[in-house]
């Protein structure tokens, strides 16, 4: 999956990437995959589609992916990302949601004439199961977008604590959204 | 057509960014206050992002369709970096030692004067 490499001739390390599997081929996948993601955004946000301005879009964009090809995808591999990205696709309109409904409850706290008698503000802490780093920041994250929760505090072992407004949502936690946001990463 | 979904969306998002701001000035305590204000403006800010999107697409021409994508790219970006700065906010709180407001079952009356 690695050696999907289209410039295999002018790959600079070949041979010792054979004996060092740490060390990762100049023009490999993680190149083309971040050649590939700036040139979208050289387009989008040009929007202008002359020689000139692509090939200038090009000249940088290599420049740019070759520099940080290697710090960007610490371990990449096609399918396996490709799949990541395909279920946050799948998780995104849930979250939105979940924040249009929450929403709707933190409108009715703010207008409601006895807001104070309907909160009831408190810490909430939990362990997560999630153990990658974007599943907690994805996590992290998802909880503080959806109102009535705010994470206060968020560790690489994923432990959270979390400040919740009221009953209901301090009863929603960890819940579904673990579990959505655990699917996303599992293989 | 267009144009009334367009205008019923901003209408809806700046209700919200409304009552972001009404929120905070509610909200009993610094952690609570955080929650109407990190929140429903970020509702606010989808709803009236969409509506000028929208909108843009409506001139159905490639440079209008560059201009919606982009206007996107600021909420996903906004989605990135709205909870982040909350979290930055409250963790300095939490830092600082401020205890969070409990609601005490009989004292409304002296909440409410505090």
């Amino acid at each position: 999956m690695n050696d999907s490499s289209q410039m295999g001739t002018t790959c600079a390390s070949s041979s010792s990437s054979a004996k060092n599997p740490a060390r990762r081929r100049r023009f490999g996948l993680a190149f083309w995959l971040t050649f590939v993601i700036c040139m979208a955004t050289w387009m989008v946000l040009s929007g202008l589609f002359d020689a000139f301005h692509l090939s200038l879009g090009v000249i940088s964009c290599a420049i740019v992916a070759d520099l940080n090809a290697r710090a960007m995808w610490l371990d990449v591999n096609l399918g396996r990302t490709l799949r990541h990205w395909g279920r946050f696709a799948v998780y995104v309109p849930w979250l939105l949601i979940q924040i249009w409904r929450a929403n709707l409850h933190m409108l009715k706290l703010t207008f409601h004439p006895r807001m104070r008698q309907l909160i009831n503000p408190r810490m909430v802490s939990f362990k997560s199961r999630i153990d990658n780093r974007m599943g907690l920041f994805i996590m992290a994250n998802s909880i503080t977008l959806t109102p009535g929760t705010v994470t206060v505090f968020t560790s690489v072992m994923g432990r959270f604590t979390v400040h919740a407004i009221d009953d209901v949502s301090a009863r929603g936690l960890p819940g579904e959204m673990e579990d959505r946001v655990a699917r996303i990463f599992e293989d | 057509m267009l144009n009334i979904t367009v205008i019923v969306l901003l209408f809806l998002g700046l209700f919200f960014f409304f009552a972001g701001s009404v929120g905070i000035l509610r909200f009993p305590d610094f952690y609570s206050r955080l929650h109407p204000a990190g929140k429903l403006d970020s509702m606010g800010l989808l709803l009236t992002m969409s509506a000028m999107a929208l909108y843009t697409v409506g001139q159905w021409n490639l440079g209008a369709f560059l201009t919606a994508i982009k206007i996107m790219l600021i909420v996903v970006f906004i989605y990135i970096t709205s909870p982040t700065a909350t979290h930055a906010i409250v963790d300095a709180g939490v830092r600082a030692g401020l205890t969070p407001w409990i609601r005490s079952d009989k004292g409304t009356e002296h909440d409410l004067a505090a």
